[in-house]
This record gives C-alpha cells, sequence and structure tokens, in this order.
C-alpha cells in the first residue's frame, strides 16, 4: 500500500543505510545458503568491478517528492528536505561542461520540485549535452498551478522525459504510488503528448519506466512494452517511445516491504537465481557516476541512497575528477543482485 | 522429519529430482522448458493454461510459481481467475458427465 511518510521521518532503523547494509549481510547470505555477490562475480572474473567508458553523468537534485511511493529506494516524500543548493549545481555545471559522458540524467525525489530546477535545466542545456533526461513521476506536472507548463518548459530545452508508471492498470498503480496517482499520470501523459512528446517526428523523447508492483521481477522489456503500448492507445490514446523494465533493489522502503510480507528470502533467491553474467559486464555503475544533492559522489543512485561513495581519491563534486574516477574499483554489498537479475536492470532499463 | 507433507521451500529444490536420476529428470525438464517457449501460442497463453491445471491438479508449487509467473507478465488477477474457472468448469463438468453413467446405470437396473 501507498504509505503517507518517509521511513526517515518515521524513524524506522532502515532509515539509516548501516542498518541496511547489515541485513543485506546476514541471514541468508550469513548462513552461506546464497552466495555473497562478491564471490559470484568473481566466478566470472569480474571481481574487483571496474568502470568502463563514462556515458551517463545522473545527479539528483534532491529527495523531496510529492508522492510517498511503497517502493522507493529513495525513501523520498514531502517530509525530505534534502535539496541541492544553487552552489552545488554551479559546482555541476562546470563538470557538465567538460565530462565525457552523453547523458545527463537528473533524478530525484522529484527534480522538479527543487526552487532552481529550472535555471539549472536552462544553463545544463547549453553544454550541448547529447541526451538530456529528466525523470518525472508525472503527477507532480498536475500537483499545483506552478508545474501545469512543465511539458512545455520541456519541449523548450528538447528534454527527454523518463517517466515512471508501474502499470497500465489503475488498481495496480494507485496500490504502489497512492490513491488517485493513475489518473493524474494519465492525464500529464496526454498533456505531453498534445505538446509533441512521442509524436512522429516532433524528436522529444518520452519513455516509461515499469517497475514490477509487487515481490517479482520483471517480465522481458519487450513484451511488457508491446502490452503497455497497445493498453495506453486503446484506453487513453496516450503514445510513448520506449519503456524501461527496472527491477526493485531489496534497499530501503522495498526492503521494508519485503521483510514485512515475509518475502525477503524468495525474493533473494529468486534474484541469485536469476543471476546473469552478461548482465555484470554492462551493468549501471560501469558507465555511470551518481551526485547527491549535496556533491557527494557514489557509483550509482542505490550506492548514494547507502551512503557508500566511491572508492577513489575524488569524492565530491567540488573535486571532480574524470579520469582518476575512472580507475575506481566499484562498491559492491547483496543489493547488486537487482542489477544482474534476468536481463539485467538500470536507470536505462535492461542492459544484457 | 517436516510436520507438513508441503514446504514451500521445497519448490526451490525441483531441480534436484535430476541427482536420483539424472537421465529422465534432464529430459523432464528439457521438454518443460521447451514446452512453454513461444510457439503457436503465446508464453503468456501458455501461463494462463499452466495456472488453470495447476489448480485442476491442486498443486501448490505449481500454484505459487505460475501466479508469480502471471503477475511477472502483467497478466491481471481478473484473467488469472478467469483461468481458473475454466479449470474449475472443466473439473466439475468431468464430474457432472459422470452423472449421464449413473442414469445409464440407473435405468438399466429399474423395471
Amino acid at each position: 500500500m501507498a504509505l503517507l511518510k518517509s521511513l526517515s521521518a518515521r524513524k524506522n532503523d532502515l532509515s539509516k543505510p548501516e542498518n541496511q547494509l547489515a541485513f543485506l549481510s546476514n541471514g541468508i547470505f550469513r548462513e552461506g545458503k546464497l552466495p555473497l555477490f562478491k564471490d559470484k562475480i568473481a566466478e566470472s572474473g569480474n571481481f574487483p568491478l571496474k568502470p568502463k567508458k563514462l556515458e551517463v553523468l545522473q545527479l539528483n537534485l534532491g529527495y523531496m517528492c510529492n508522492q510517498v511511493c511503497s517502493h522507493c529506494h529513495v525513501d523520498a516524500g514531502p517530509d525530505r528536505k534534502e535539496i541541492m543548493t544553487k552552489e552545488t549545481m554551479q559546482q555541476c555545471l562546470e563538470v557538465i561542461k567538460t565530462t565525457k559522458a552523453h547523458t545527463l540524467d537528473l533524478t530525484g525525489g522529484a527534480p522538479e520540485m527543487n526552487p532552481n530546477f529550472r535555471w539549472f535545466v536552462e544553463e545544463a542545456s547549453k553544454a550541448g549535452i547529447k541526451d538530456f533526461i529528466v525523470r518525472s513521476n508525472l503527477t507532480i506536472i498536475l500537483a499545483n498551478k506552478k508545474y501545469h507548463d512543465l511539458p512545455e518548459f520541456f519541449k523548450k530545452y528538447n528534454v527527454h522525459v523518463a517517466s515512471s508508471l508501474p502499470f497500465y492498470k489503475r488498481e495496480k498503480t494507485d496500490k504502489q504510488r497512492g490513491s488517485g496517482v493513475f489518473d493524474k499520470s494519465i492525464k500529464a501523459l496526454q498533456m505531453l503528448n498534445e505538446v509533441g512528446y512521442a509524436q512522429q517526428g516532433s524528436g522529444l523523447k518520452l519513455d516509461l519506466v515499469y517497475n514490477p508492483a509487487g515481490a517479482f521481477l520483471p517480465a522481458k522489456q519487450g513484451e511488457l512494452e508491446k502490452d503497455f503500448k497497445e493498453a495506453l492507445k486503446e484506453d487513453f490514446n496516450i503514445d510513448f517511445n520506449n519503456l524501461f523494465a527496472i527491477t526493485n533493489l531489496p534497499i530501503s522502503r522495498f526492503l521494508e516491504y519485503l521483510i514485512a510480507s515475509e518475502n525477503y528470502q524468495d525474493y533473494m533467491y529468486a534474484l541469485v537465481d536469476a543471476y546473469n553474467p552478461a548482465a555484470v559486464e554492462s551493468v549501471m555503475c560501469t558507465n555511470t557516476i551518481s551526485v547527491s544533492w549535496d556533491g557527494w559522489l557514489y557509483d550509482c543512485d542505490f550506492n548514494q541512497m547507502l551512503e557508500l561513495k566511491v572508492k577513489s581519491k575524488v569524492q565530491h563534486i567540488s573535486e571532480y575528477n574524470e579520469d582518476l574516477l575512472n580507475d575506481r574499483e566499484i562498491r559492491i554489498s547483496q543489493h547488486c543482485y537487482g542489477c544482474t537479475a534476468g536481463a539485467g536492470s538500470s536507470c536505462q532499463g535492461t542492459v544484457a | 522429519m517436516s510436520k507438513t507433507y508441503y514446504n514451500p521451500d521445497d519448490l526451490r529444490k525441483f531441480g534436484e529430482i535430476t541427482e536420483w536420476s539424472e537421465e529422465l529428470g534432464n529430459k523432464f525438464f528439457d521438454y518443460y522448458g521447451k514446452v512453454f517457449e513461444e510457439g503457436a501460442l503465446s508464453a503468456r497463453e501458455k501461463s494462463l493454461i499452466a495456472l488453470a491445471v495447476s489448480h485442476v491438479v491442486k498443486c501448490p508449487y505449481c500454484i505459487d510459481a505460475y501466479t508469480k509467473d502471471g503477475l511477472q507478465r502483467g497478466i491481471t488477477k481478473e484473467e488469472m481467475m478467469e483461468a481458473v474457472h475454466a479449470g474449475a468448469a472443466i473439473e466439475s463438468g468431468a464430474t457432472l458427465v459422470h452423472g449421464v453413467q449413473m442414469m445409464n446405470k440407473y435405468d438399466k437396473l429399474s423395471i
């Protein structure tokens, strides 16, 4: 069920990353029933995991969000006040001007809720990054009058919109993301279509992000995309470009759900059983740098939430050095099985 | 010994049947895997058939497995329940059609 407050506001033990990491290393892993991720990737010669060519710079503009989704790995919500300052944004802009990454990916929380969001998008767009993604939860567009023109704003800066929609039916979406979310999401998608998103010849990209509404893994991305396309077109006349299928990682609120629903053990077995060495080769952390709202650098957004800073001399955006960072060793734990199950999982969907 | 005949954890050990009869076990799993590939029927359709049959043969392991499989494939609960009814209708029909045998016998024995 959708929640009212973040783990942080509820002062839940799992709001502390060290408790999550301890949980993920105990039980079935300590007892040796399942192999540690480190040992598993060592079997295929992938330990230590090292970065390849940097492709994506992902910036988290803050944990504040208008929604409190039950699966959220960020533990985002209206009660989270962590927001990227203009000063940190300035430091990010300096990096954006020189980075070799071809994709800039803004995420949150709801990144649009950062008071300097529009200024930052305007400035960042000047750097001429090839693919400029904003991860929008869709409902923010309808949350307040001041956000109603976001589709036009995105269009103006040729932003590639990646939006979450857990399912093409109301019930499952609302259960995961909160009552009324489905109808608002549909309306927002229609607004994006109206200004040209996912319309032929417009060049404006609109992708959907699917993650399972429960303790199971996603089906094949291509099959899901076909189902979503048919259903959304037929029921709501909505078009989109691609669907990214993302596996829920066992951290934060999704970990809380797994434990409370007594699905944790089965879910970890499912992830380990579906382990795919081919997915390790192109796992997201090998081509991404994730920057937190306060400028710290991480191997991925999940490590950011677990406060596992990059293992490098350079750990903050203010001292960013791409060559030094590319020489680091990627930090891993058992949550990483979420990115290597089946066809793999990343913010850009499946990888193998 | 466990106190119940069914243990959910045993589903995970299904593959171990091969240890006591490798050839037959492997042949079964090869066959099983092949059956559920895309063919004239989609994998989705086969998943629903498997769910219905799971209920008819009353296999708790199969029900767990194909409910989860259906969720992964985006099969809705309405579709799942209709599949279960299809299985149940055939099963109850199979019982009721024997009523004809009962009627035949009744008539034969009666003056």
